[in-house]
């Protein structure tokens, strides 16, 4: 039988030691890594156990001088979704982590396991399929002439059409989050847009995280949106499924008047999309349909879907008219499957 | 005390839900071996060379089984079988690949882990053959089966090109429903234990005796010496109404290596091996005069199957009994694919073809601006319009009633689009759900013991259904027992045959040999007290005695009686004990026996996106008497939630370049879950069916499944004016539609 090392690191020096071996892989949740495992498509020689790490900060949430707060990489999805501060700050953040799995994987899911989490592919999750250059470089892409109801219209390439599957994720990249990050070499920050990576001709690379690096928080700069703040997950099912689209929004309004407006899209890319084409255009302008409309059909006029899942850009379209209007307050939400 | 017909709680309910209820893959036995199926990759072709090397010298490992080394079964592993009774196995006895997902290999191991980690080492070298994965191309070579269930595959009356020349409104309509796979909560699982010749089966089955016989004949034994056992069964749905492959390579497997094994297939292999519904295609064509009267209905469908088997979805059945259609032509064709051999999923036929039928006839009421049921009524079927017999008994007309009022029928505005609620598109839809009422020849025991309980035993099956909660109930009604002093025992191969719990006719066919053998026992039980001198009830006519509360008592005077366990222990201490078989009689002959209902849905769409919310399910249903209100009506609901995943949701997607589902597994394969569930109103008329059987009780197991996709598709239609004719209506078809 594969042997498979189990360390448990009690503080975070530990765990950067222990995970040096090539082959060894952080667990703490293991909602998705262990799925992996199973499957055949991760074969770590040794799992290093970050949930008992006893330094500051790793787990909760604490306010930050400049107004912010910073969310400890271990804390659980469900707990980080409901503490005071995100639910008051951050609300988007709280739906779109309440939008995302089941309450069990919730339950377990830790925040920086969120960042870590892949794709969803079919060809990717299944080796019985032979081609996926995300599991097995070179190996082509069976999903360029596949099933692509799930798949990218945005940012993909000859590769890898593969999306992001994360709910939270989308929303850390509408509230300009920054990862907190300790490795070998000291800490360092990446902001959120940089994080995930397009699949460009390396799709079996996900993040710009290096090797034996540990991600220890997320910090959310101070946010004016909280009132004007919605998370819209378009899906084939009302709970448990991947989002076809999903759109975060964040805006903040003097009258009718758009004074910031952050927005990302979920479900299209290989990394959670910002709007922003949207932003710009709807910047310091008071809020209208055709505006609104127009905003949205441009934002995905760069849109280069795959056979079978044109209407993905359409559907793209209009959830951000309808995440914005419910943002702005001026539309119920409707009948998008957003139950948290 | 009179318990039929009561909301009882389930008599293993706390068995459940404590976890002591064993399941197929929970037996325990001594030197339990561990077996895992390997599976092939390609629809089709040969296997060229397996590399178990690595897997025969790993730690733990006792056999890897290939058709390399597979003991050599009698016919090479193909005998003669009648499908669908017995299924046409892969039981490695050729390098064949016919299908993905095909077991090739099964290695066992002293612990699931190692025979887990060895199968993972196979290195199977494959030759691909061409397959056959394109069903529009495999249509243009259909074949008719050469027998169905359900009648033959082509029928006709009247005159149908007259019969649609005859209307003066038509609707010409291809309906599609896609491949999909049943997944009840517990996947197969069998255990295999042999004693010399004798093997006895742990499975998980709705046929115990289907089962015995079946693996009987492939192993080329005697089915005397097969004992099948399977007291709980997590769910069946007609996936385990077959023996298949597993099932009889752990058995092969056992007797290899002299100790018992366990197999259980994984999730993923749910999708392939074990059946599931085929895709279909189904062409109607309705022809009918101004005022709605149908003239002709012409009804023609596809379905696919596998290369080596014929299983026919028999869609088009219902559509020859359910309206007064005076010309009609119905016809069944095959799609041989490189798949697994479909099998019967949840009324197998009645919903695909409800359906298309129902919302052939949705698109007929909005072409004529007639209400659906007033045209469902003026096509009311008084008989039976193709055997010519009159129905047992039949409701629908009542059906139709209750349900439009308890639905609030009557405040649905007609015009499509009309109803709305800012982007929110209500819509109001309803159909007909028809099932055939099936009974077939049962028996059981009855054993009235020393200590004045009662053991009474039936070789059926509880598929979580419920059937051990309503056979007790049915014995200690007949015993004259109180609930709590009878148990009931079933999913033994050795106790009294009975049918495979499929075709919803456990019930119907258990129930009335459970009745009569416990009215033979009590009978013996009167007769043995009013012989014995000892007893109060001495002298007294059987006539003039009866059985109540456990208590053998004069009819006259309550006050002279007598425990049964204590007239047992006066008469020899030898407990009372009656078998009786159950049959139709020659009512079976003369009428047409079916079970009706109609069902309303409200959907609610979301203008932009095409997404379909259900908040309200309104269900009516004629099944004569239902013998337990909770189980029952939790059975109908189980089919009217899988009726909107139809609808809404499921579908086995095929990659037809592999022949592989790229969704075999539960977070893509999508069943309802809870938050999809809005309101479930079922409700059942009760009106007994006495012809049917003596306790007047039609089967339910599917009829709850039927009609819904068809209600849903019509509410989506009447909510957003957008037919979809192709399930399951995702958003992007409703979108598609609006666009167009």
């Amino acid at each position: 039988m594969e042997a498979i090392a189990y360390e448990r690191a009690t503080n975070i020096a530990d765990a950067l030691r222990a995970v040096r071996e090539p082959g060894a892989a952080f667990i703490c949740g293991g909602t998705n890594l262990l799925d992996l495992m199973k499957g055949g498509i991760a074969r770590p020689v040794k799992l290093v156990d970050i949930t008992h790490l006893h330094d500051d900060g790793l787990n909760g949430v604490r306010a930050l001088s400049d107004g912010g707060i910073r969310i400890g990489a271990l804390m659980r999805n469900s707990d980080a979704a409901n503490h005071a501060l995100v639910r008051e700050r951050y609300p988007l953040l709280t739906q779109a982590l309440l939008a995302g799995a089941s309450a069990q994987l919730r339950n377990m899911a830790t925040v920086g396991g969120n960042l870590m989490q892949r794709t969803r592919c079919p060809y990717f999750y299944d080796t019985a399929f032979a081609a996926c250059n995300k599991r097995t470089p070179g190996s082509g892409c069976a999903a360029q002439d596949g099933y692509q109801r799930m798949h990218a219209i945005l940012g993909a390439s000859d590769q890898c059409i593969a999306v992001n599957p994360s709910d939270m994720s989308v929303a850390l990249a509408a509230l300009d989050a920054t990862v907190q990050i300790i490795g070998p070499d000291g800490a360092r920050q990446i902001p959120i847009g940089e994080f995930h990576r397009l699949p460009g001709d390396r799709p079996d690379i996900d993040t710009t995280l290096r090797p034996g690096e540990l991600i220890t928080a997320v910090d959310l700069p101070p946010s004016r949106s909280a009132e004007h703040a919605y998370y819209l997950k378009i899906r084939d099912r009302a709970s448990y499924a991947f989002a076809l689209v999903s759109v975060a929004a964040a805006l903040q309004l003097q009258g009718d008047t758009i004074q910031t407006v952050h927005i990302a899209l979920g479900g299209v890319a290989h990394k959670p999309w910002r709007a922003t084409v949207v932003e710009s255009m709807l910047t310091g302008r008071a809020l209208n349909d055709e505006m609104l409309s127009e905003a949205a059909a441009a934002q995905m006029r760069a849109a280069q879907p795959q056979k079978g899942n044109r209407f993905k850009v359409t559907l793209a379209e209009r959830a951000i008219v309808r995440a914005v209007n419910v943002a702005a307050g001026r539309q119920p939400a409707g009948v998008t499957g957003a139950t948290a | 005390m009179n318990t039929i017909g009561q909301p009882l709680d389930r008599t293993d309910g706390v068995l459940k839900v404590t976890g002591r209820a064993q399941y197929a893959a929970e037996f325990p036995a001594a030197q339990l071996a561990h077996a895992v199926l390997v599976t092939s990759t390609i629809a089709h072709g040969r296997i060229a060379s397996i590399d178990t090397t690595p897997a025969d010298k790993m730690p733990g490992v006792l056999y890897v089984m290939t058709a390399r080394n597979a003991p050599r079964l009698p016919n090479g592993g193909k005998p003669e079988v009648s499908p669908p009774a017995q299924r046409r196995l892969s039981l490695l006895q050729d390098d064949e690949v016919r299908y993905d997902n095909e077991p090739v290999a099964v290695v066992i191991a002293d612990t699931l882990e190692r025979a887990t980690d060895a199968a993972s080492t196979l290195r199977i070298a494959y030759e691909s053959a061409s397959a056959a994965l394109d069903f529009t191309q495999a249509k243009q070579h259909g074949h008719a089966p050469a027998s169905m269930i359900g009648g033959k595959a082509d029928t006709e009356r009247g005159n149908i090109e007259q019969g649609l020349r005859a209307g003066v409104v038509r609707i010409d309509a291809v309906y599609t429903t896609p491949m999909e796979h049943h997944n009840p909560m517990e996947p197969h699982a069998v255990m295999a234990s042999w004693d010399g010749p004798r093997l006895t089966l742990y499975d998980t089955t709705q046929g115990v005796d289907n089962a015995k016989q079946a693996v009987a004949k492939f192993l080329g034994i005697a089915p005397d010496d097969v004992h099948i056992i399977s007291p709980f069964v997590g769910g069946g749905f007609g996936c385990k109404g077959s023996v298949w492959s597993h099932v009889v390579l752990c058995a092969m497997a056992a007797r290899q290596i002299g100790r018992p094994v366990r197999l259980a297939l994984t999730r993923p292999q749910m999708f392939g091996p074990v059946g599931g519904r085929p895709r279909t295609e189904q062409h109607l064509v309705l022809a009918a005069r101004e005022d709605g009267t149908l003239t002709g209905l012409r009804h023609d469908t596809f379905s696919t199957t596998s290369t080596f088997e014929d299983w026919t979805e028999t869609s088009a059945v219902i559509t020859r009994m359910l309206y007064e259609v005076p010309n009609l032509a119905t016809s069944h064709r095959l799609v041989p694919l490189n798949v697994g051999t479909p099998t019967f999923m949840r009324a197998p036929g009645e919903t695909t073809g409800s359906f298309a039928l129902e919302s052939a006839l949705d698109e007929l009421a909005v072409k004529l601006k007639i209400d659906p049921i007033e045209l469902r009524l003026k096509n009311y079927a008084e008989i039976d319009p193709q055997e010519h017999k009159p129905w047992s008994s039949k409701q629908l007309r009542e059906c139709y009633r209750v349900g439009a009022e308890r639905f609030g029928w009557a405040n649905r505005s007609p015009a499509p689009r009309s109803m709305r609620n800012g982007a929110t598109l209500i819509g109001m839809g309803m159909a007909t759900a028809t099932y055939p009422a099936h009974r077939s020849e049962a028996a059981a025991f009855a054993r009235i013991l020393p200590d004045g309980t009662a053991l009474v035993a039936s070789g059926t099956q509880d598929l979580g259904t419920g059937t051990y909660t309503v056979m007790t109930q049915v014995a200690a009604d007949a015993l004259g027992f109180p609930l709590e002093r009878v148990s009931f025992a079933l999913g033994d191969s050795s106790l009294p045959h009975a049918p495979v719990s499929g075709g919803s006719q456990s019930v119907a066919s258990v129930s009335p040999a459970v009745r009569e053998a416990c009215i033979a026992a009590r009978q013996r039980l009167i007769a043995m007290a009013c012989a014995d001198t000892g007893s109060p009830l001495h002298g007294l006519s059987s006539a003039d005695v009866t059985v109540a509360d456990g208590w053998v008592a004069s009819r006259a005077d309550a006050s002279r009686r007598d425990p049964a366990a204590a007239i047992i222990a006066r008469n020899g201490g030898h407990p009372i004990e009656a078998t009786v078989t159950a049959k139709r009689g020659e009512e079976a002959g003369r009428y047409a026996f079916h079970s009706f209902g109609a069902v309303f849905a409200e959907v609610h769409v979301d203008e932009a996106f095409g997404t379909i919310r259900v908040p309200r399910i309104v269900a009516v249903y004629d099944v004569g008497k239902l013998l337990n209100e909770k189980t029952g009506k939790s059975q109908l609901m189980g089919g009217i939630v899988w009726g909107l995943g139809a609808a809404l949701e499921e579908s086995s997607e095929l990659d037809p370049r592999y022949g592989r589902f790229v969704n075999a597994n539960l977070a893509e394969y999508h069943v309802p879950v809870n938050a999809d569930i809005g309101e479930i109103d079922v409700s059942v008329l009760n009106i007994p069916d006495p012809r049917f059987n003596s306790l007047g009780a039609r089967g339910i197991g599917e009829i709850g499944i039927t009609g819904v996709p068809a209600a849903i598709a019509n509410a989506v239609y009447h909510a957003s004016g957008v037919r979809v004719r192709d399930l399951p209506i995702t958003l992007d078809k409703v979108m598609q539609g609006a666009n167009a």
